[in-house]
């Protein structure tokens, strides 16, 4: 119907038949049985310990922030698992399939892939690991840590916080089943014209991308708007902007990057969309389509989402530094400015991406030039956490060794950045491996500082520490893996081999491949390093409780609060009179101050229609892929039947009393004075030194009672 | 250990809320609105790129051209009926500063007509297209100008809809916080329509007749 199609379609399945479901492929055929049993076993569980009715109240129902954060990070975990998987066929493709006596399985000449299934493979891996793993985890934190660190309730809209984990929930169940019904792209993540259309690949894998990265597309819109609100409109009583935590100032500009980006990459798939469903010309190679504006369109927002993913990141660094530095921040406004520089930089360096299209030396310089910009407010946050680790108090916990390792993969991935950046370099390794090892040195910062996080704001969220010992071995493993598999990946970029090989001839290159096929092998072991991490701290729990400051040594508002955090975050939201506000009161030793009276709250209800129209999405992209027309418009007007009958029936919220509150508040109490005594380590020489250092211009630490670095934070 | 320079004397200092510090319901929904909106006009200006980048005379590939089929005097009447639309609904809502239900209704129900008016003609527009036998698969310059112009239309259908939402729940739950929240947002996303129509009508009709 409306373009035609090879193979069937039928008005009442559109394409969908047997053949379509890869029964006789020998790797997924078992993986489906697997994930059959295994589906089987997690839901009979469930209902084995009757934890269903649990599970529906207090989960998927929820619009709390924290509990949403938590479920982005696991959704986000997950994908993280399966794209790293993806990760290891690769790599054992590329490690088996080298010259021509290699051997082949499976129905492939060499290795054990054939080239359509191993384009899915690469494509599939590049598509999850950027949006549904490290956009959901990134999303995730903020969603958790922002309303807590500005001292709110709850996100500004949290119905709306709920739809958006939902549609992404969706998209990401939308990838997972591509792998059983039908196939996936085969086209590269970011698809390449006129590949992509009808034309050229007749089958549903590249529908399948399209509605999973329109759903992400989508779902991340909404966060965003949320999250910018959030910051703009619910900061506690005190909190300026001179006093926002650098992790806000990091997601604030991120989420501007999403909110204005994400609408392009929308219209580029669209228009792909409209090519193969309506037969447009948009990228056609003839009728007057245009290949390039496609690769245009599509960078013009990834470029942006780029730094929509390491901004948070750098913000996760900058909490993490200042904690087990016991020092300030160094450089406060000027990690501000970096922030919202990369952010404004990011809109005008997306043709990078492409200096080979051919545009001319004008505009290669002038792009050229815009893209090495980036590499100053870069380095003036690195330069700001390395002087604020300089003569602090260091503590080389595992979330500070995570971050550490950022630095110095940030570093690395910085300066080939920084090479890749000249055109005149570019051209000799455009698609090169050498641009594969660059970009995932950059997103491997991103994931060093999500396990950061992961370990650092833990105790935050459910009360107990990880275990150091695992996380540590975990952090260990993982680094060499980077090193073993990333080193010789840049090496053979050098050498000229290109991206994407599903067989390589030069067998040269053999043993740097065994050297990468051994260093995946050692991030599988980092991955059971990672689950015997949350085995064994689940296990130890109680012993490792905390009380509300973990660390000790904490400085922004979400260590004022109970850990676990309470669903009202704050009995009564603080009153701001500085920044690092944590950190000022415990210096001041008032940082145990209670509030003297409660008053009622008014909190959100829960609501099952968030859930119910993240599975409508889910049925609306999945009858788009197969070309179920009804099915399309009966999903279609469910949504919106669904959204009419949620905005007449409205949520008036419910009130927690006063008297209700301070129940609550004396049982965390309670359960806090039971951990015992908090380890604090009060004064110290340590920043007497550092101010010093800092700004030898400032009077003595002696002469400024209760202060004080930098620049005058007055606001 | 120490914090950053501070003047507030901790021993007196204000460290929980004494107020009662409550935050605006409609402003936060607005705001809230107003960035989804700036995430609208993002879209609609990637769309204006490719229609730039596809209105080459060689991206209409020999074919026809917007030149050979855009009536000017059609579409300046599409034009006056959103922007009578978008003043309409303007009415309807200085009536709600009176708290004048009617007023409100009959407002919304001028900007209800006035938008069937546009669609109806934008829809007549199309079909009268495909009776010349254009289409999007014609060529890579009409893909452009049919995409841009439908996705306009789309909106457009889906505030009519909403207009209607709104008109029932201002009958049935008069001028509560949620609805007069709505009423705003509503008016927001009309007005921005008709800003968008503005550059549809000059850069995309105007422009594609005079070419």
């Amino acid at each position: 119907m409306l373009v035609d199609l090879a193979g069937g379609w039928n008005p009442m399945l559109g394409r969908l038949a047997w053949s379509q479901i890869p029964y006789d492929n020998p790797i997924l055929a078992p993986l489906f049985v697997a994930v059959v049993i295994g589906t089987i076993i997690i839901l009979g569980l469930i209902t084995y310990y009757g934890k269903w009715t649990y599970l529906w109240k207090e989960w998927l129902t929820t619009v709390d922030h924290k509990k949403l954060g938590v479920m982005y990070i696991i959704l986000g975990l997950v994908m993280l698992f399966r794209g790293f998987i993806d990760g290891l066929m690769i790599r054992t493709q590329q490690a088996w399939a080298v010259g021509t006596h290699s051997s082949g399985v499976f129905g492939a000449t060499h290795g054990y892939l054939t080239p359509f299934h191993f384009g899915q493979v690469y494509s599939a891996h590049g598509l999850i690991m950027i949006l549904l793993a490290a956009t959901p985890l990134l999303v995730g934190f903020m969603n958790i840590i922002v309303p807590i660190q500005i001292g709110a309730r709850d996100m500004a809209y949290p119905y709306l916080n709920a739809l958006g984990l939902w549609i992404t929930a969706a998209a990401g169940a939308l990838i997972m089943i591509s792998l059983f019904v039908g196939d996936f792209a085969h086209n590269g993540w970011f698809g390449y014209a006129p590949i992509f259309e009808l034309q050229y690949s007749p089958g549903v894998g590249v529908d399948y991308w399209i509605w999973t990265m329109e759903l992400v597309a989508l779902g991340t819109t909404l966060g965003g708007i949320n999250i910018l609100a959030t910051i703009i409109k619910m900061r506690a009583p005190g909190m300026s902007w001179g006093r926002l935590p650098i992790f806000v100032w990091a997601s604030l500009s991120a989420n501007v990057i999403a909110l204005t980006s994400f609408p392009a990459l929308q219209v580029a798939l669209g228009l792909v969309a409209a090519d193969r469903y309506l037969g447009a010309h948009f990228f056609t190679a003839g009728l007057g389509g245009n290949l390039m504006l496609y690769t245009n369109l599509f960078w013009i927002w990834g470029h942006p989402e780029v730094y929509f993913v390491i901004l948070p990141a750098f913000g996760m660094m900058s909490e993490i530094f200042p904690t087990f530095s016991e020092k300030p921040l160094f450089g406060y406004i000027t990690m501000v400015l970096a922030s919202l520089a990369i952010a404004g930089v990011s809109w005008l360096v997306w043709l990078h991406h492409f200096f080979t299209m051919g545009a001319g030396p004008y505009v290669n310089s002038a792009f050229s030039v815009a893209t090495m910009l980036v590499g100053i407010p870069t380095g003036v946050k690195v330069f700001n956490w390395a002087f604020t680790m300089y003569r602090g108090r260091l503590t080389f916990n595992a979330a500070m060794l995570w971050a550490i390792g950022a630095l110095f993969l940030l570093l690395i991935g910085g300066l080939t950045g920084m090479m890749l950046a000249v055109p005149a370099i570019n051209y000799m390794v455009h698609n090169s491996v050498f641009v594969v090892a660059h970009f995932h040195s950059m997103l491997l910062v991103i994931v060093y500082a999500i396990f950061a996080s992961v370990i650092y704001w833990f105790p935050k969220v459910f009360g107990f520490k990880l275990d150091e010992f695992w996380a540590k071995t975990m952090f260990w493993l993982f680094s060499a893996g980077t090193t073993l598999v990333f080193v010789p990946m840049y090496m053979l970029g050098f050498m000229g081999m290109t991206r994407r090989l599903d067989y390589v001839f030069n067998t040269a290159w053999h043993p740097y491949l065994l050297v990468m096929e051994f260093g995946i092998v050692v991030y599988m072991i980092s991955v059971l390093a990672f689950f015997a991490l949350l085995y064994v701290s689940i296990r130890d729990h109680a012993k490792n409780r905390v009380g509300t400051d973990a660390w000790g040594t904490s400085r922004s508002l979400e260590w004022l609060t109970h850990s676990p955090v309470p669903f009202y975050n704050f009995a009564v939201l603080p009153h701001i009179s500085t920044r690092d506000e944590v950190a000022w009161r415990r210096d001041n030793g008032i940082d145990h101050v209670q509030p003297d009276h409660y008053e009622d709250i008014h909190m959100p209800n829960n609501t099952g229609v968030a859930i119910i129209l993240g599975g409508l999405t889910f049925v609306l992209g999945f009858a788009l892929v197969w070309r179920i027309w009804w099915l399309c418009i009966l999903s279609l007007l469910a949504i919106m039947a669904l959204v009419i009958y949620r905005s007449f029936k409205g949520d008036p919220g419910y009130i927690i009393t006063a008297a209700e509150l301070e129940e609550m508040e004396k049982d965390a109490m309670r359960r806090e004075a039971q951990i015992g005594k908090q380890h604090y380590r009060v004064g110290g020489g340590v920043l007497g030194d550092a101010i010093a250092y800092e700004r030898s211009d400032l009077p003595p630490l002696a002469s400024q009672p209760g202060s004080s670095v930098g620049l005058d934070h007055r606001s | 250990m120490s914090s950053p320079a501070c003047n507030v004397d901790p021993k007196t200092a204000e460290l929980w809320d004494k107020g009662h510090y409550q935050y605006d319901v409609i402003s936060t929904r607005t705001l809230g609105y107003f960035m989804y909106l700036l995430s609208d006009g993002m879209l609609f200006a990637t769309l204006f790129a490719a229609y730039g980048v596809l209105s080459y005379q060689h991206s209409y590939f020999g074919g026809p051209t917007p030149a050979d089929f855009v009536k000017p005097w059609y579409t300046f009447v599409q034009t006056m009926a959103l922007f009578l639309s978008v003043l309409a609904y303007g009415f309807g809502m200085n009536a709600l500063k009176h708290k004048n239900k009617s007023g409100v209704i009959s407002g919304l129900l001028a900007a209800f007509v006035l938008g069937v008016l546009f669609l109806m003609l934008d829809i007549h527009d199309m079909t009268h297209l495909a009776s010349l036998g254009i289409s999007v698969a014609t060529s890579g310059g009409m893909s452009a100008f049919i995409v841009l112009t439908q996705v306009h239309a789309t909106h457009i259908f889906f505030g009519l809809i909403w207009i209607l939402v709104m008109m029932a729940q201002v009958m049935i739950k008069g001028f509560t916080t949620e609805v007069v929240g709505r009423l705003l947002t509503l008016r927001m996303f009309w007005h921005l329509q008709a800003i968008i129509w503005v550059f549809v009508y000059v850069f995309v009709y105007l422009w594609g007749y005079m070419s």
